[in-house]
């Protein structure tokens, strides 16, 4: 993840300001980096060579301009050029104009299938849709069940007849009775498959004869490696897929494998699943994801998520509380639990992007313990402590140290650190820029001990 | 190097003498292996081709990069990838190596081998019981394989084998634990869906101790490497195993996916640092994935791969030999 592109090329290119244009030997090494980058992301071999070839005619010659150093200008290019090929902003399912429209998803084996439906049920049904699942998958022991569970906690009806049925019966029988009862969306689950297993692969086939669906979406783990491209290309031929679901994209996998589906079937990214939730469900963003397979991350999904868990009436609230420096205790507690809601904080740093010039976050490994003992801290506080902690001197110390469980320093600490914050958010609130050190010194002093451990790599 | 199931598994005093407990005989083994190319062989098309043909029919800068590029397909990774070409480039150039293509093909076919085998040994279940725990991202196979391990040491080595349903998260989970148990003859220890996976490992444990078994394995929840809670719920159960019996887990596997890419590699480093990981299974082996990523993993963090998936049935986990792997992945 931090492994950053633009540092690279930033080192590869460091001298060619001074000669204000691009050569054909700087582009060459620049290309050499966006390679091994693309490849590390997962990106298939073939897909990079053409790529890179594409890339170097518009990087040559590129006016190297003022305004950016020539590594940026050439991270930019490849964003654009990486964005574009992704495909835009992305198209919706097709729905139908009347009955049930009936989406069939089929993916390997452990892609997230199974998962995936019920999270799609849950994402239509939010939207008014009255969605029914068919359980297809009658080969993985317990799959059956596993829809049931969480077909019902995404609020869907789930059409099953156990294992003994065959599975282009059930989805045929499912798509009747969605009819009967009125359903807007049957999605079909199916069972997991080798591209080149013929006999599944026929039954896939039949299923879609059968249902004609409005919708194929193939689910493509994020952590394929290479051979993406060959599993995409054997479903776009027995499944012609329509669209593509990525999973796992909470994890730190830098998704290559989107860019290569998309490069050699055409079809576009419709959904992206990025959690345990249910509801970690999302529409594709092609531009995000450019940015993630560069390393470049992700800050567009850092603001949608914080818009998501941060009240707007309580954010103005702070605001007003930060220019009139009435911030308290009590209010960064309730920031730090507002935060700690979006996920892990080592994940959120890893969303920023230029961390990369930050040595002392970037590795930086957020203890949550720590932040555990600060809530601890906070909460063993009265109401007035919390709101004017210059008050807190000798037993009132003793008595939070003890009510939290932790030492008297660790008590003084925090006080000592929270003004120190205090200070520098007076400061980012009136305009004036903070030092790299005073923020990680904030970063670091978020929790009693404000040492950052370093992950060796 | 261990290659059969005999070898794999250092079963300690345990006498475990079993009518199929003989060495199994060459012809088998030649059957097994001939059907893991069959199944691998369309995989092997790419690099095949590439490889046997031509490539080292001269022996040029051109070699090199289409070694690099077959190495690079088959998800090895850019550093594991350039350390063997060089590796291999360098011997040719010293002479140490001739220049011959059938010689050449043959050293890195060695040079392979030596680099997935990185510090292997047999799977621990010399314990009296012996726990073994299974861990990984979801769906690369965790349930399948315990299945199937389950299977192999009950019906053909006879022992008796405790399965501990630790994965307490996923929806139906237990369930398909259980019919495994059900197939393998085993016996299975479980609680209620959202249950405490520590308790479930920990009663699995003691259960087998109160019995006289000899195996326990504790299958977990399926958990990506980067959520950190659910990394700290994983060293938990490994401890409060290590509360039940304290030298155990004796051995700790973690299954990865052959489709796997390069991510695979940070798999293995997170997961080893959570809960000290002896072993990979490479799942999914019968696809057209090449599961070159093993060789960054054996290469880059020194953990070796033991056991190997190469499809649905109970014959079709084995225990992985590096030779032959390296030699499948060139093969004609």
């Amino acid at each position: 993840m931090f492994d950053q592109l633009s540092d690279r090329l930033q080192a590869t290119l460091s001298d060619v300001r001074s000669r204000g244009k691009l050569s054909e030997g700087d582009v060459d090494a620049a290309m050499r980096e966006i390679r091994l980058t693309l490849l590390e992301a997962d990106v298939n071999f073939k897909v990079v060579k053409t790529f890179t070839k594409t890339l170097k005619e518009r990087c040559l010659g590129a006016e190297v301009l003022e305004s950016l150093d020539p590594g940026q200008q050439v991270v930019k290019i490849v964003n654009e050029e990486l964005t574009g090929l992704m495909g835009g902003t992305g198209r919706d399912l097709a729905f139908a104009s009347g009955g049930p429209t009936v989406i069939l998803m089929a993916g390997l084996q452990g892609s997230g299938k199974t998962t995936a439906c019920a999270k799609l049920a849950r994402h239509l049904g939010q939207s008014g849709k009255n969605v029914a699942l068919a359980a297809c998958d009658v080969y993985r022991p317990a799959a059956v069940d596993q829809l049931v569970t969480v077909g019902k906690r995404a609020g869907a009806a789930v059409y099953e007849q156990g294992t003994d049925a065959d599975p282009v019966e059930i989805a045929a029988w499912a798509l009747d009775r969605a009819r009967e009862e009125n359903r807007d969306v049957l999605i079909v689950d199916t069972a997991g498959r080798l591209h080149i297993d013929s006999d599944l692969m026929d039954e896939l086939a039949k299923i879609r004869k059968r249902t004609k669906p409005h919708d194929v979406l193939l689910v493509v783990d994020a952590m394929t490696g290479q051979d993406a491209v060959g599993v995409a290309e054997s479903f776009a031929e027995a499944a012609e897929f329509d669209g593509v679901v990525m999973t796992k994209l909470d994890g730190d996998a830098r998704g290559g494998a989107a860019l290569s589906v998309k490069a050699v079937t055409g079809k576009p990214i419709l959904f992206a699943s990025t959690g345990e939730k249910l509801e970690a469900f999302d529409r594709f963003h092609p531009d995000r994801m450019a940015s993630r397979i560069l390393g470049m991350g992700d800050m567009l999904s850092l603001i949608e998520k914080a818009e998501q868990q941060v009240d707007e009436r309580q954010a103005e609230d702070l605001q007003k509380k930060l220019e009139s420096d009435r911030f308290t205790l009590e209010d960064f507690l309730q920031q730090m639990k507002q935060v700690r809601k979006m996920g892990p904080l080592s994940g959120l740093i890893g969303m920023l992007p230029g961390m990369g010039a930050m040595k002392q976050l970037k590795n930086a490994d957020v203890d949550e313990g720590e932040l555990d003992r600060v809530e601890a801290i906070i909460l063993s506080m009265t109401p007035l402590e919390r709101a004017n902690p210059a008050i807190i001197k000798g037993s009132r110390r003793k008595r939070i140290a003890h009510g939290s469980g932790t030492k008297i320093q660790q008590v003084n600490q925090l006080v000592k650190q929270f003004d120190q914050m205090r200070k520098m958010m007076r400061m980012m609130v009136s305009g004036e820029q903070p030092s790299p050190q005073q923020i990680a010194q904030m970063a670091g002093g978020a929790g009693a001990a404000p040492r950052p451990k370093y992950r060796r790599r | 190097m261990p290659t059969t199931w005999q070898e794999i598994f250092d079963l300690g005093a345990r006498d475990a003498t079993t009518p199929e407990a003989e060495p199994e005989s060459e012809e088998r083994r030649r059957g097994v292996f001939s059907r893991l190319r069959e199944s691998l062989s369309k995989s092997r098309q790419a690099l095949t081709e590439e490889i046997s043909a031509s490539l080292f029919d001269r022996i040029d800068e051109e070699t090199w990069e289409r070694l690099e590029e077959a190495l690079i397909l088959a998800d090895a990774g850019a550093p594991t990838t350039a350390e063997v070409v060089e590796r291999l480039e360098r011997e040719v150039e010293s002479g140490a190596v001739s220049a011959d293509g059938e010689a050449v093909r043959e050293r890195l076919i060695e040079i392979l081998a030596e680099v997935a085998s990185g510090g292997r040994g047999p799977i621990d279940l010399s314990g009296e019981p012996a726990v073994l725990l299974m861990v990984g991202v979801n769906g690369t196979g965790k349930t399948t394989t315990i299945g199937k391990i389950a299977w192999h040491l009950s019906k053909e080595f006879g022992l008796s084998v405790v399965l501990a349903a630790g994965d307490t998260y996923r929806a139906a989970a237990a369930e398909q634990l259980a019919e495994w148990a059900q197939r393998a003859g085993a016996e299975l220890v479980r609680s209620k869906e959202g249950g405490d996976p520590g308790a479930v490992a920990f009663d699995a444990v003691a259960a087998a101790r109160a019995r006289g078994a000899d195996v326990v394995i504790v299958d977990t929840a399926g958990r990506l490497h980067t959520q950190g809670n659910l990394m700290d719920e994983l060293t938990k159960v490994r401890r409060v195993i290590a509360k039940q019996m304290p030298d155990a887990p004796h051995e700790t596997l973690i299954s990865i996916d052959a489709t796997t890419g390069q991510n695979g590699l940070r798999q293995a480093k997170i997961f080893s640092e959570a809960v000290e990981v002896d072993g990979v299974v490479l799942t999914k082996l019968d696809g057209t994935a090449k599961g070159g990523i093993v060789l960054a993993i054996a290469n880059e963090l020194g953990i070796p791969v033991k056991l190997i998936g190469t499809g649905e049935s109970l014959e079709d986990l084995r225990p992985f030999d590096p030779a032959d792997f390296a030699r499948a992945l060139l093969a004609e």
